[in-house]
């Protein structure tokens, strides 16, 4: 028994969507667009000579080992982001949520890294872990443990994956407490006198009905994790140790701005945006099935 | 009524156009410098603009060296480029290919009538900026070149000699292992790895860093920088760095913050990280030459440097170069250049800035400071000495530093390192000279 409102005539329908429309295609078609037309060129890049060059920025990229290694990379980058962003963000809702003295306090509080732009967390996250004069690795060292992110791969991996999701845990823990907060007390509390503990509870009941949030946020995660964290590995470890922090969009950046090749620049964007594009298909084709709205 | 308000509207609008023309011509000037070095720059230009009134130089801050260039090249495709535009050496071959979007600045000094003395510049610096037949293609602003900064008192405090002789990587070797030996946890840092210890490394001990005179002499230039010499370098760095000799802090200059705050015996940086190290060790330190292998034939030659030059940029009006032209020899005048040059550690460009500021007594008050002209004059310019001149440069320092970690990390000898860091700044300079046939 749906209601539909429907409009009667095709112009005023139109015309309310048109805003969004021209948005749209000046902000996303039209760049796009460019990419996937200079992906095809070699240019200088004062732009005085361009050479048709068809496929070859394809071929050139897709031939090179270091690229396709920035797709492991991107990948085990991005998955680490989404997770550890999105598991913190919801451990500490399910606790705000409990809370009832000064809650308001602590949800202020929790938000506040949001505030922090990606490049000012790089470094500041930089200042902290520092090889030997670092706050982080200065107490690592006094417990045995030499910490220099710099030559260990792995360290770098951690230190970036740490800085990007630490902006992000604010943002997700907004999106989850308001989740939290829509979910029926009756549902928790009827369960909580049949004598299901507070996991049990949070298993069969709180995260099936938050599911809806959640997969939002893994898409807006993931999409984050692709394309705003340049910032951060920047200020960080510009894409080093050897090429361990080197994500997709990492070097589309580099090749672009610090190599002026725009021609392989715009190959990878292209790249990119199919990657992107056929990862939120996946999710929205084999997840959302599981999301109860 | 509505008509007189339009055309009082108008008449105010075109005297409000006509105004700068009658007054001085406009220079503008992009560059990348914050902090007390664009202080020291916008008093140059201040001292330009109070000493004539037909031009006046407007400089503006564009962010970083690679910002500041992105900047010129964005500017230049919208046809709103500046005059003058600051670019770091490593960008001096994207200029160069960009016929047709700068003019050399030669040219823009003679046609000006301005005081131009090609000569009087100092041939280790202006090299870097020249074609081989001579013709100095940019204006070097900033220059310095690298030399070894010694904290005394880690060497007193490990009970060695502070005045021990370090002129060669010999005995820099036999330091280390006696720093090492007392406890040092730093014997050895580094800033800029690539620039010191591949680049100047292979200019010093005369030997190329790639072929075709270092990319000076054609655009189909390869890298050469994994020949012996090179290796056994970057090998005993390695052997070094699993011994706990020395110490790897970063891409840039991290390691400067290890050495300032006293943790680092050894450091080797840019001559021009003095002012930084002056005001900040708690320590007596030495500037000394930078080691060289006694064992390489012909070594020490001649180091390089790096930093900034000045290009002049196509697109602008025959008075407006004729200003630019002004500036740019109101700028190699001794007493600009003397100044900049004792304010800053970077290395004056003429010959005259040296001598001035040798005759006021500045090196006898500053011991040290005169190592990095010394290092860079003592010797004839050769064709593997007088710089770089490769495209993607930038980037493809980017990957040196990437292969040397692998050497440092103890996962790659230096041979594949070097083996694989040319293999694939090659892939790059063929990009480079496709795009720029």
């Amino acid at each position: 028994m749906e209601k539909r409102v429907t409009f009667k005539g095709k112009k005023l329908p139109l015309l309310l969507i048109l805003p969004q429309v021209i948005i749209t295609a000046v902000f996303f078609f039209w760049p796009a667009g460019q990419a996937i037309y200079q992906s095809a060129f070699i240019p200088d890049p004062f732009g005085l000579k361009s050479q048709f060059v068809g496929f070859d920025n394809f071929t050139f990229l897709l031939s090179d080992k270091y690229y396709l290694a920035a797709f492991t990379t991107t990948a085990i980058f991005s998955s680490l982001v989404t997770v550890v962003s999105m598991g913190v963000a919801l451990w500490l809702a399910l606790m705000a949520d409990r809370i009832i003295k000064g809650s308001s306090a602590y949800r202020t509080l929790l938000i506040w890294p949001y505030a922090v732009a990606p490049a000012v967390a790089g470094v500041l996250w930089l200042f902290l872990f520092s090889p030997n004069i670092g706050l982080a690795s200065w107490y690592l060292e006094k417990l045995g443990y030499q910490w220099n992110h710099t030559l260990n791969g792995g360290e770098a991996m951690g230190l970036v994956v740490l800085a990007s999701a630490w902006g992000r845990i604010s943002y997700n823990f907004l999106f989850f407490l308001a989740g939290l907060q829509a979910i029926p007390k009756s549902v928790i509390e009827a369960a909580a006198i049949d004598g299901a503990h507070f996991w049990r509870r949070f298993w069969t009941i709180v995260f099936p009905l938050l599911s809806p949030t959640t997969f939002f946020l893994l898409v807006v995660n993931i999409v984050y994790a692709f394309f705003e964290t340049f910032g951060v590995i920047h200020t960080i470890t510009s894409g080093g140790p050897q090429q361990s922090t080197t994500i997709l969009v990492y070097k589309v950046f580099s090749d672009g701005f610090v190599g002026q090749d725009l021609g392989s620049s715009a190959a990878q964007s292209v790249i990119l945006l199919l990657v992107v594009g056929l990862l939120t298909i996946l999710q929205f084709k084999f997840i959302e099935r599981r999301v109860h709205y | 009524m509505r008509r007189l308000i339009l055309c009082a509207g108008l008449a105010a609008a075109m005297a409000a156009t006509a105004t700068p023309a009658t007054a001085a011509t406009e220079i503008q000037w992009w560059h990348a410098f914050t902090g007390r070095l664009g202080e020291l720059l916008a008093e140059q230009v201040e001292k330009f603009n109070a000493s004539q009134s037909d031009y006046t130089v407007v400089a503006s801050h564009k962010g970083n060296y690679s910002e500041t260039l992105n900047a010129g090249i964005a500017a230049f495709r919208a046809g709103e480029q500046p005059h003058l535009l600051m670019v770091f050496e490593v960008g001096t071959a994207t200029m160069m290919g960009a016929k047709g979007a700068i003019k050399p600045a030669y040219e823009v000094l003679e046609q000006s009538g301005a005081e131009f003395d090609p000569d009087g510049y100092l041939g280790a610096v202006k090299g870097y900026y020249t074609t081989p037949a001579g013709d100095m293609l940019s204006l070097p602003y900033n220059s310095s070149t690298p030399v070894l900064y010694v904290n005394r008192n880690a060497f007193s405090d490990a009970g060695m000699d502070p005045d021990m002789d370090l002129s060669t990587w010999e005995q820099v070797d036999e330091a280390l292992d006696k720093l090492k030996a007392a406890g040092s946890d730093c014997p050895l840092t580094t800033a800029w790895q690539s620039w010191v210890h591949l680049e100047n490394l292979s200019a010093y001990h005369n030997v190329p860093f790639s072929t075709k005179d270092n990319g000076f002499t054609a655009l189909d230039t390869e890298l050469a920088f994994n020949g012996p010499l090179q290796v056994a370098h970057i090998g005993a760095m390695g052997e070094w760095a699993k011994d706990g000799k020395f110490f790897y802090a970063g891409r840039r200059n991290e390691g400067g913050a290890n050495f300032r705050a006293g943790e680092c015996a050894l450091f080797t940086e840019s001559s021009a990280g003095y002012a930084g190290v002056k005001k900040e060790a708690q320590f007596d330190f030495d500037i000394r030459p930078l080691p060289y292998w006694s064992s390489a034939e012909g070594a020490p030659q001649n180091t390089i440097i790096g930093g900034s030059s000045l290009w002049v940029m196509e697109g602008h009006e025959a008075d407006e170069y004729k200003g630019v032209g002004e500036f740019l020899s109101f700028l190699s005048t001794a007493d600009i250049q003397a100044k900049w040059h004792q304010d800053t550690g970077y290395l004056p460009i003429t010959t005259a800035a040296y001598e001035q500021t040798q005759s006021e007594g500045f090196y006898d008050e500053n011991p040290g400071t005169d190592i990095a002209i010394i290092q860079m004059t003592g010797k004839e310019t050769t064709p593997n000495s007088k710089g770089l001149r490769l495209g993607s440069f930038d980037q493809i320092r980017g990957l040196i530093d990437e292969e040397l970690e692998g050497v440092w990390a103890g996962d790659k000898s230096a041979q594949e390192a070097l083996d694989s860091a040319v293999e694939r700044g090659n892939k790059l300079l063929r990009r480079f000279e496709q795009a720029n046939r």
